[in-house]
This record gives C-alpha cells, structure tokens and sequence, in this order.
C-alpha cells in the first residue's frame, strides 16, 4: 500500500488507496461516508437488497485503522444512512464499532442523511471539527483547508481498449473530497458541476486502484464536458 | 384442427411460415362461438410480438365483422390504457389478443380467477421462439397458473418448423411433460430457392459488414419487386443502410428496421411495408418474427446466417405462400463466411435444423411468478409448488430450489436474519402466504417482465423541449462520444451536442468518419450444427468444386502449408510473426464458447510463462498472442482448465455483473421503475454491481447468485460448448509448430486489435493511461491540458502506424467508414 502525500494550508496529508485520509502530524484518520445500513434502509423501503454491506464496510475499515493505529477517527458525515441506522445495526457490527471506540476516539460528524446523533455508540458528534488550519466537515462550503465528504466523486479514464470509472480522491492546493467508502455507494462523475465548482482552478484527481492511486489532473478528465 | 379441437384436445400446428397457421389456430374459436354464441373470455391467445396481437386482431376483426358474428376482438398490451383495461377485465371479450408480459400482470389481479374462469382455448403464436427463454419460462408459468383457474381450457401452439419438437410438446402440454398434446403438421412447403452473391472483385479476408457487396446488393433490390435485407447486428444495419443509400441513385425507398430504433419510427416502416410502400428494408432480427407481408419476393441475407432454423425462419419472410418457393440470396462478407453460407443451404437442402434443447427455468423468473400469484390471492406453498411443476421449464424443479426462492420472494432469503420486519409476504395459520400490503403489489405489476434492456439512453435530434426522439442507445457508447462527434444512428449522419439527463442531444451532423453505436450481444453465435458442417467441409476436398476459386484455392495453400482441421481433432498452430508468438486453434464452436476459452488459455499460458498479450475470437477460431513460444500445447487444453480458473475468472468478469444485473431486476430485488419517479438506469448498474460483491462475500451460496450462475453457464459463455470441445480434443491436439502464419489463420490475424487485452488488468490499463499523462505534461504539451486519449483516435493512429505491415485494425466494434474503405483487404500478402 503506498499512500500518497500532498499538502494543504502547510500540512502534510496522506491519501490511501483504500480511500482513506491519514494525517501523520496529528495521527488523525479520516473516512466519508460510510452509509452503513443503507442495506436495511432500502429494505424498508421494499428493496430487500443483502444486509451485509454494513459488515462489508467495517471488514474494510478496521483493518486500516489497525494499520495507521489514529488517534482519533472521524467519520466525514453520513456514517449512517438514515437518522435511524445506527439502531438497526447488527449486534455484533455495534460491537466491532465499540471495539475501534477503545483505540481511537471515534468523530462522527453530522451529514445530511444522518443529521443526529448516532444513538448507543460511542464517540463525539460535531457538525465540523476544526484542527490547525484544517476543517473536518461533511459537505464543503469553499473555504480553504476543507477536508469534506458528501460528494462521492469518481471519474472514468479513457485507457487503451477501455473506460475504466473508480471512486477517486480531488484535491488541489486548499481542498480535498474523499471518497465514499460505503459498501453500496455509488459515485458522482467528477464533471459534475457539483464537483466543478469547488476547484474552479482545477485539481487532481486520484483514482483507487489496487494498493497505488492513480493521478490525473481535472482538465484531462473533462474534456468531454459540452462546450 | 377441427377434429382436435371438437376433441378438446391441446395441439401443436407446426408449419413453416405462410402456411396460413394463425387462422388455423382461430379456427375451432370462431366456429364454436357461431354455434353457441356466449358471453365472457372465450379464447385467449399469446403473441411474442406487440405488433402481431394487434396484426391478428385486425386480420380477424374482418372477416368476422363481414360473417356478421357476435364476437368481440380485443388486444391487451403494455399500450393499452388503464380505463380499458379495467374494462377488460370486468367485462371480457370473447377473444383478447396479448403478449406474456401482459398476462403476468392480469393474473396478478385480485380477480383474475374470475376474469380466465370460462376460458376454453389458449392460442400461443411462434411458440418456438418464446420456449427456452424467459420470457417462455414466464409464459409457462402463466399457462400452468391458467390450467389451474380454467381447468378445462384446451391449448393451441402455433410453430414454424424445429428441430427439436419434444420440448414444445411439454411446454404446451397440461404436466409439463408432454402428456395429452396432439400433433399437426401441415405439409412441407416448396423448397426454398438460395443462392450465394459474392461481392465484386477479390474476396475479402476479414470483417462481418458485407459493403463491399453493396453495390450487388442495390442491383438485387431494384430487380425485386420488395425485398427484406436480413444482416446480423444492429451496427452492420446502419452501415448497410448508408451504403444502400450512398448508391441510392433512383431513390428507391429503402427503409431500417431495428430493436433500438423508436417504437414509432419501427411502426412508421412496418406500416409503410404492409402497404407496399417500401422497396426495400434493412433489417436485424427485430423482423425475425411476426407479420405477413405478402409482397417481399426477395430475402438477402448479408453476412453469415449463423444458424440453419435461422436462415429458414429469415427466407419464410418472403413469398409468404406456401406453395411457392421462396428466392433468398446470401452475401458472404468474407472467406470463412462462404464456407458457412454454403454449408448452411446444403443443411436447408436437407431440412436439417439446428438449435440446442431448451434449458431449465431460470430462479429469477420464478421469483416473480411467485410473488405475481401471491399477489392475485393467498395460495398454500405446497399447491403453488405442484403447480409450477407442471410448466415444462420447471417440471424437474427441486423443492429446496421452490423452497429458497419462496423464502427470497419473502423476506430477501438471507441467511442473516435481518429482516423479518420488512417481508413482502407473511404465512398465516394454515401456512398460506400472503401479500404483505398493497404497495408490494403494485410494485411488483410495475416490475413485471423478463426482458431487461442494457443501460440506454434516448437519442434526440434537437434541444430542450423541442425534437424528436430517433430511438435508444447503450450508455456506453455514449461515454466514449465527445461533443462534436458524429455518430451514424436511424441511418441518420448525428453530431453529438450534448448529455442532457437521460437524453443524448444531438443535431444533423456532417463528416465523413462517423463511429457506428455497438450494441453489447448484438451477435449471434454460430450453432454447434452449423459449426460441424462447416468442419465436415473443411475436411473434405471433394466438396471444395463449387466453392469460389480464390476459396477453393486458399484451402488448397492451407493443406499444403499446414494441415486442414478435421472433423475429430482439434488443430492447433503456433508460429512468430511481428517479434510476437501466435497460437491459433480451429475449434469452431461459435465466438461465445471462443471467448470464454480464450480467457482460460491466456490464464494458463500466464501461468507457463508464455507471456500471453492478449486474445481475438471468432466463430471460427480463438488466437492467442504471446511474448514468448508456447510450447507443449496440448497440456494447454487439458479438461481441468474448466474448474478453478473458470470459477475465479467468471467471478470477477464484468459478464457475470451484467448477469446478476438482469437476474436481480426480474428477480425483483431491485425495481425497474420506481412508484412515482422513474429511477434512472444508470443507478440500478451501479447498485446491482456493489450488490454482487457484497453478496458473494458473504452470502456465496444465496439464490439469486445460483440463478446468475446457471444463466451465465447456459447461455452468454457458452460453457457447455467448451466442455464439449476440452472432452473432444483429449488426445487429440495436432500442433502444427509453423515458421510463419498460415493461410487460414489470416482472417483471424486480421481481427487481431479488436478485443480488449486480457492480460492486462485494469491497474495496468490506468497506470498507462497515468504515465501517458505524465510523459505528455513533462513534454510540455500539458497547456492546455491533453485531452485524454479518446480509444478510437488511439486506434486510429495505431492502425495509420500498422497499415505498411499489413494489418488493418479496428477497435472492438466500433468500425469507422474511414476504418473500413481503408481496409485493402485484398491486398493482403500471404506469403512474407
């Protein structure tokens, strides 16, 4: 696994290919939307898609925080899918949550599919957690030193033979937007007006691959935006 | 059929097309209700095709309406509006003309016992093309359900000829097994009349489109009085078109007829053919099937037929009387091509038709059958079991199977229990399942069917509200367009303006290097029969008389050359060229089974240290190419090559995702339209994949990964075909080790280009794109940045830089004009 550096407001910044933030400096683990239970929720809504996405995703998550061993873990908003999730959670995904609550302090910034407090787990909860020069919220304003979710960016790279899409960080020199690391996000295409209008001066996009990101800038990945 | 009908027993008509068995079907119906005219629904018949219940319904309309006969005639389709429909249902009529989809939803209707329960006959058109696929596992089912509402309705099939009538029988019949089924046969028309059209000048090695011969086809369409111009893929029908047009000096009405055009386009053209207004229409096997016209004298069959019941099915169109022969032409598009189309009218000769056995049910189409029959009332899973087993798809159907898709349809079937709380279904006492409320109902009728299309996207010529919509494309077609872009679509020349939502905006374009739009499965594989023929050939020269000089001539050099592939073994070449390694093997099984080897040969020769680049399949051949010589090739085929390898890569291949795909939409697991707003497609792709990997993780062994599995086996990788091949070859490799290509390996190399790599994974793909990037910005070219390498201008250049050494590329069916002019096929040298 090789992280991937870069620097914002002077701060030196890790992107892992798994589609986490680490901030070495700090010891600081950041990962975005993380929608557990989306499973249940849909299947309240009469899609009885497999409950196992909420395991899925903790299966991905703890290894990583065993790795970077944080301080303090912050879940970038809509942890949850639903105001409700987390009373749904399984017992034992509860458990494994508890568990990663007694190395690290678990942050669970609000988003807007989860606006509340997740109920019987522990952890602080914030609408946005400031740190040095840097915030640590779900959705981004613009302003500079933004650590932020909700996006759920990808892009698609033409390459010989075929488009291959991934999940992908953007970052340029003040902002950066993580991935969704939800077992059963889907992604929002990096042309998206959305997406352009935080980088207006442009950016990078890193793409997850396996154990290495791959780098391209914005304007390579727009170039098929209408005129 | 009087005397079977008066009897009350069910009957299959077979008879080749024209022979007027519709009618017939309808008959004993309008005779009996003459006699004793009665209220409430009478017949019920069952049409493939839209287009051919409402072409019955007015053909039949007539003839009563002058007999003066009190019988009311009426289709149920998906365009039948709700205010009839309910109509329909409350007051019947006699005779009511529809399609499976159609019936699905009626007996998922609360009273759908007493609207079937006088039915006395069910009339099921072109039965052949519905059985064996879901859409006839659906009908079957729907046939068992009415057996069990109107016990005493007799049934009708009405069949072109086939080759394997045992399975229609048991589809038909009231067991599934074909106990009680009469058969009448009408009498063997004339025989057809074919013959090959080889285009001008040289034959061509390669390619599949067949416009070299466009110029003797026009010649052939202005002789006629109407012709029908059968090709084999949606993209060869807008090529085709546009060449007939670009000769199209007299302005003859030529039309196009394909499955992604609009519905009223494809109307408008069906239309002006049944007047008689069209000389001529290009079409796919949108036109396979279903209404008379009279008047088409002709049937130009471009590119191989594929398949013998196919070609036969494709000639019926013509001469639509039985009596007299029919006149086709086929138009080989290359070598290989002649050789089946002469193989493929000697099997007409000899009225031996091809087509493999249907297979079992799918699991997917029973899941909604089941919650479709829940829907219409409470029903005892032990009941509902005897009963499907009586359709024909599912008469061999385990419990356990029953078992666990009745536990999905409840509550999603997983292991871990979660839930409970949201069951669609609940069991009372007496253990009858029930429908949980209303809204699973009405969920489910909007679900209903088995058809599920790629991930489209309308094409509009025009922006905002105003245009008109030409038809729909795949999603992924148009991910590769930029704005600007000129595409051939409609046998219009389009210029790409933009992606507007789920509308591809576009406006008359000009240009001469448009991409043609590739459909995902548009082939039709060659069939085992068809294969087998065309190898018995190969093998035997005192066959070779009558075949085209430069054919004959090209089997010749390959006999002296190399050796020819025989009827039993399996010929397998290796030789360098281009500081590369090629291994070719003649397996002729058909592309999907070629495909699927090709895999599991580049897999194992990875695994030998071959060094494998990548793989091309035909219907003929698959051929590898490698960095280094493989040797010891038979151990290559060995027969274990089809358990973990194929296990592992058919797991992870994007082939199974678009499986599982399909399987959840029909299963019902993920909803094709939402109550109220319509979920864009693009959604259900995305969700359905990140669905697989989570359910394979966790639950391996859950339903509708079984149901995924089978389809995926039976069907698009043709599995049974390589097993057959890998037990076949055992023993019986003849590796030609060369010193350079041989003459039957030509056409093969030609293709070379058109698939993506296999080896390569997509890391591999990106950190080439990345480095790309990297090289382009360091060179200073970054400002402004480089568009990213669009995947045809890539092969483009490739094919400018390979052209002196005698290849001509193209990428994965995305065939130029530009790319196919360019192509001097004929100029190819053998000998290097």
């Amino acid at each position: 696994m090789s992280a991937a550096p870069i620097h914002i407001a002077g701060e030196r910044l890790m992107l892992d290919p798994a589609g986490v933030l680490w901030w070495p400096a700090r010891r600081l683990l950041a990962v975005a939307d993380l929608h557990l239970e989306k499973g249940s929720s849909l299947a309240a809504r009469g899609a009885l898609i497999p409950p196992y996405d909420s395991r899925a995703t903790l299966d991905r998550l703890i290894p990583l925080v065993r790795r970077y061993r944080p301080e303090r873990l912050i879940a970038l908003g809509d942890s949850f899918h639903d105001r409700h999730g987390a009373s749904r959670l399984p017992r034992e995904d509860a458990a494994r949550i508890a568990a990663l609550a007694q190395s690290a302090e678990l942050v669970w910034v609000l988003g807007n599919h989860d606006p509340a407090p997740p109920e019987g787990l522990p952890g602080v909860t914030t609408a946005a957690l400031h740190e040095g020069p840097l915030t640590f919220l779900h959705d981004a304003t613009g302003r500079p030193g933004e650590i932020s979710g909700h996006l759920h960016p990808k892009a698609a790279i033409a390459t010989r033979g075929k488009w291959v899409s991934r999940a992908c960080f953007i970052a340029d020199s003040r902002r950066v937007v993580l991935p969704a690391f939800g077992a059963y996000t889907g992604g929002l295409d990096v042309r998206d007006p959305a997406i352009r209008a935080l980088f207006p001066r442009g950016g990078r996009a890193f793409l997850l691959g396996r154990g290495r990101l791959f780098s391209f800038t914005l304007a390579e990945l727009r170039e098929a935006e209408p005129a | 059929m009087l005397a079977e009908a008066r009897a009350g027993r069910s009957a299959l008509l077979i008879a080749p097309t024209g022979a007027g068995k519709t009618l017939a079907g309808f008959l004993p119906t309008l005779a009996a209700l003459a006699e004793a005219p009665r209220e409430g629904l009478h017949t019920l018949y069952v049409s493939p095709l839209k287009a051919l219940a409402t072409d019955i319904a007015r053909n039949l309309t007539r003839p009563v309406t002058e007999m003066g006969l009190p019988i009311a005639i009426e289709t149920r389709t998906g365009d039948t509006d709700a205010a009839t429909r309910r109509r329909q249902r409350e007051t019947p009529p006699q005779i009511l003309l529809t399609t499976p989809e159609s019936l699905a939803v009626m007996l998922s209707m609360e009273d759908s016992g007493r609207t079937f329960a006088g039915l006395s006959t069910i009339v099921v058109d072109e039965i052949h093309a519905l059985a064996g696929t879901k859409r006839g596992d659906q009908l079957a089912l729907c046939l068992s359900r009415l057996a069990t509402l109107a016990p005493g309705a007799r049934r009708v099939g009405l069949s072109a000829t086939v080759p394997h009538r045992a399975p229609l029988v048991a589809f038909l019949s009231a067991d599934g097994r074909g106990t009680g089924v009469a058969i009448v046969e009408a009498p063997e028309g004339a025989a057809p009349e074919i013959a090959v059209r080889l285009p001008d000048g040289a034959l061509p090695w390669s390619g599949h489109m067949g416009l070299l011969a466009a110029p003797a086809i026009y010649n052939m369409i202005r002789e006629a009085r109407t012709a029908i111009v059968f090709v084999n893929t949606r993209a060869q029908a807008e090529l085709v078109f546009q060449a007939l047009w670009r000769l199209n000096d007299d302005a003859l009405p030529i039309a196009l007829h394909h499955g992604s055009l609009a519905r009223e386009q494809r109307a408008k053209v069906e239309a002006a053919m049944a007047e008689g207004r069209l000389k001529a229409v290009v079409a796919t096997s949108s036109l396979d099937l279903g209404i008379d016209w009279g008047d088409v004298d002709l049937v130009i069959q471009v590119g191989a037929p594929k398949g013998v019941a196919r070609l036969m099915q494709r000639i019926g169109r013509a001469n639509h009387r039985w009596d007299e022969p029919s006149r086709a032409i086929l138009v080989p598009a290359n070598r290989f091509e002649v050789l089946e189309c002469r193989c493929a009218i000697a099997g007409v000769a000899a009225r031996d038709l091809d087509g493999d056995p249907p297979p079992p049910g799918g699991l997917d189409v029973l899941a909604q059958h089941i919650l479709g029959v829940v829907c219409a009332g409470p029903i005892h899973p032990d009941d509902l079991y005897a009963e499907v087993t009586r359709a024909a798809p599912y008469a061999d159907l385990p419990r356990r199977d029953f078992d666990d898709v009745v536990r999905f349809v409840e509550d999603g079937g997983y292991a871990l229990a979660a839930y409970d709380r949201y069951r669609k279904l609940f069991r009372d006492a007496e253990d009858r399942l029930h429908v949980a409320n209303a809204r699973v109902a009405r969920q489910h009728r909007m679900n209903v069917g088995t058809i599920v299309e790629a991930p489209l996207l309308k094409v509009k010529l025009g922006r905002g509200f105003g245009g008109h919509v030409l038809g729909e494309i795949e999603e992924y077609f148009v991910s590769m367009l930029q704005p600007g872009d000129t595409f051939m679509f409609a046998g219009r020349l389009l210029r790409f303006d933009r992606l507007h939502e789920t509308m591809v905006e576009c406006s008359p374009g000009m240009g001469d290097d448009p991409k043609v739009p590739a459909y995902a499965g548009g082939r039709l594989p060659l069939t085992t029969y068809l294969a087998d023929r065309v190898r018995a050939m190969l093998q035997d020269p005192a066959q070779w008389h009558d075949l085209p000089e430069d054919v004959a001539e090209w089997l010749r050099l390959q006999k002296a050359r190399s050796r020819l592939p025989g009827r039993n073994d399996l010929l397998v070449e290796t030789f360098p060229r281009g500081g590369r390694w090629f291994l070719v093997a003649y397996c002729f099984e058909g592309r999907n089974a070629h495909q699927t080897l090709g895999m599991l040969l580049t897999r194992r020769m990875e695994r030998a240290g071959f060094g494998p680049l990548g793989f091309v399949a035909t219907d003929y051949v698959v051929a590898v190419w490698s960095a280094h010589q493989p040797v010891r090739v038979a151990e290559l085929f060995g027969e274990d090559m089809l358990g973990d390898d194929l296990e592992e890569w058919m797991a992870e291949s994007s082939m199974l995702r678009r499986t599982f795909r399909n399987v959840a939409v029909i299963a019902g697991l993920v909803d094709r339209h939402h109550p109220g707003a319509e979920k864009s497609r693009r959604q259900v792709t995305v969700n359905t994949d990140l669905i697989y990997d989570v359910l394979r993780k966790h639950e391996p062994d859950h339903v509708l990964l079984r149901a995924t599995r089978a389809d995926a086996a039976r069907g698009l990788v043709d599995v049974g075909r390589v097993a057959a091949l890998l037990k076949r070859a055992q023993g019986r490799v003849v590796h030609m080790a060369l010193s350079r290509v041989s003459p039957l390996a030509v056409p093969v190399l030609l293709e070379v280009g058109k698939e993506s790599v296999a080896g390569a994974g997509e890391d591999a793909l990106l950190a080439e794109a990345e480095e790309a990037a990297l090289v382009a910005e360091a060179l200073g070219e970054a400002e402004p940045a480089p568009p990213p390498v669009h995947p045809v201008h890539r092969a483009n250049a490739a094919r400018h830089r390979k052209r002196p050494s005698g290849y001509a590329v193209g990428t994965q069916g995305r065939t130029t004009l530009r790319t196919l002019r360019g192509r001097r096929q004929g100029e190819l040298p053998l000998a290097e």
